[in-house]
């Protein structure tokens, strides 16, 4: 199996051959971080631009160390202290990165379709490193390897994910991975938060914590987004936290006891989870941010390192 | 997408099973003559046959003089020099669970061509570490370098043309032990 592609731009349009790929070429170069040289020539003279439109931590700065570490010159924007703020439209400020020639595009933009718009208008590969509500696949990327690593095989896995479920790309990407592997994924929140027909991507809904978490491998929770609250969609944070937070007690009377505990960051603390169960022995929360470096090196190296004429 | 790629069809064998197996035993033999014995030696294998053979020959030190060699596995994709050229990578990932530091690294392959392979691996071993020396053990040598690079240890040495191939087939991933030459099949 050889990759063809030249964007990465959605969990949905890959096959169950091509996340495999991905999986297993991030699970090959997670050995690099152990190294005391942390740097493999592959990428050498190749160049990297991050082109961010929203606050990202983790995601900006695992794309910067994954290029770095592949040897590829990674130059970082954003949109605060750039043209953007003088006025200049996005795919202006995007063609005239281009004119300077980068291998790979990262964006990340609160418009979903925007990945999809650059990959249609610049030379270069485009990877989405999230578009609006829409989709954030290296994010799905990380969280297959982490449960294979904990767990091994997808073969029969039980997922479910929890919270605001309608507003998250993550949920989304997560839930086309998953079920390309054939994991059952529940999706869980108030009504509010799940959106309709979301059953058509072949998941099950549960509207109750206690019923979602029962017999699942694999907890994933979600950021409460605060201004969601604002929006009317939720009455209060204390009753959300009260009814979705995610608690010792719960987790010890409705889960199974070798349940993994995964949130794709940041954390509200005390909110979707309490902090004795982001810090506890079930969670991965940080294994998943290590990962992200392996799985972001697996992308680079496999849309740079080719000269793919694919589209 | 990739170029059509050639049919091969068997044109020579050039060894068989035993003939292959003396050769090992003479290549441990001379390892452990050229250091001295096998303190501080370890092996690493070119994926995949090379860690094959290297596990071959750690095994016939190990009847030969007592001693427990460390095997470890390197995968040079991402120090080929032609990565890019040939479509998607495909990274299998390196295995080395020793320290390399001031240790006598033989690094061990099939089939030594161009070199290319080797420049690679010299490059991708130093990154790891620092050791004493590098040597090469190579089963079948078949010319045509296009670097300076020179084998420790030889199993045969093997003229070939270009247009040629040579399959080294191992037990472990062939199911017999030969080692064949094969030319392509006419369109």
């Amino acid at each position: 199996m050889r990759w063809t592609r030249k964007h990465l731009l959605t969990m949905r349009e890959l096959d169950a051959s091509e996340i495999v790929l991905l999986v297993d070429t991030a699970a090959s170069l997670q050995e690099i971080a152990t190294r005391e040289i942390k740097k493999v020539p592959a990428l050498r003279g190749k160049t990297i631009v991050n082109l961010f439109y929203e606050p990202s931590t983790r995601t900006r700065t695992s794309f910067e160390i994954a290029g770095k570490w592949l040897s590829a010159d990674v130059i970082n924007f954003s949109a605060s202290g750039s043209s953007t703020t003088k006025g200049e439209s996005f795919i202006d400020t995007a063609k005239n990165i281009a004119a300077m020639s980068p291998d790979v595009v990262i964006v990340r933009h609160s418009s979903a379709g925007a990945a999809e718009l650059l990959a249609r208008t610049l030379p270069c590969s485009i990877v989405n490193a999230g578009d609006g509500a829409h989709e954030h696949p290296t994010q799905a990327l990380l969280d297959l390897l982490t449960i294979r690593e904990k767990k091994a095989h997808f073969d029969g896995l039980h997922v479910a994910i929890v919270g605001d479920i309608a507003h998250s790309r993550v949920a989304r990407s997560d839930i086309h991975g998953m079920r390309k592997l054939g994991v059952t994924v529940t999706v869980a929140g108030p009504p509010t938060l799940i959106p309709p027909f979301v059953q058509e991507l072949g998941v099950k809904v549960s509207y109750r914590l206690e019923d979602a978490i029962r017999d699942v491998d694999v907890i994933m929770l979600l950021r409460l987004q605060h201004e969601r609250m604002t929006n009317g969609l939720i009455p209060s944070l204390r009753e959300y936290s009260r009814y979705w937070g995610l608690t010792l007690d719960k987790l010890a009377k409705h889960a199974r006891p070798d349940v993994l505990i995964m949130h794709p960051g940041p954390v509200n603390r005390g909110i979707e989870l309490a902090p004795e169960v982001a810090d506890g022995p079930y969670s991965v929360i940080l294994g998943q941010v290590a990962k992200g470096v392996a799985v972001r090196m697996g992308v680079l190296l496999l849309l740079a390192g080719s000269k793919a004429d694919a589209p | 997408m990739a170029a059509p790629v050639p049919r091969f069809r068997e044109k020579t064998q050039v060894l068989d099973e035993a003939a292959l197996d003396r050769a090992l035993t003479r290549i441990a033999h001379e390892i452990l003559e050229k250091n001295g014995g096998a303190s501080d030696l370890a092996f690493v294998g070119l994926r995949t046959r090379g860690v094959t053979l290297a596990q071959r020959l750690a095994a016939k030190i190990a009847q030969i003089d007592g001693a427990t060699l460390p095997v470890g596995t390197l995968d040079i994709t991402l120090y080929r020099d032609d990565l890019g050229l040939r479509g998607a990578p495909v990274i299998r990932g390196t295995d080395i669970p020793f320290s390399i530091k001031n240790k006598t690294v033989i690094l061990v392959d099939d089939v030594l061509f161009t070199g290319r392979t080797v420049r690679a691996a010299l490059d991708a071993i130093i990154d790891l570490g620092r050791p004493r020396a590098i040597q090469l053990a190579i089963l079948i040598d078949r010319g045509h370098r296009e670097l300076p690079i020179r084998p420790d240890y030889v199993g045969k040495n093997l003229p070939t043309s270009r247009r040629e191939s040579v399959a080294v087939r191992l037990r472990e991933h062939d199911g017999d032990d030969r080692v064949v030459i094969e030319e392509p099949e006419e369109a």
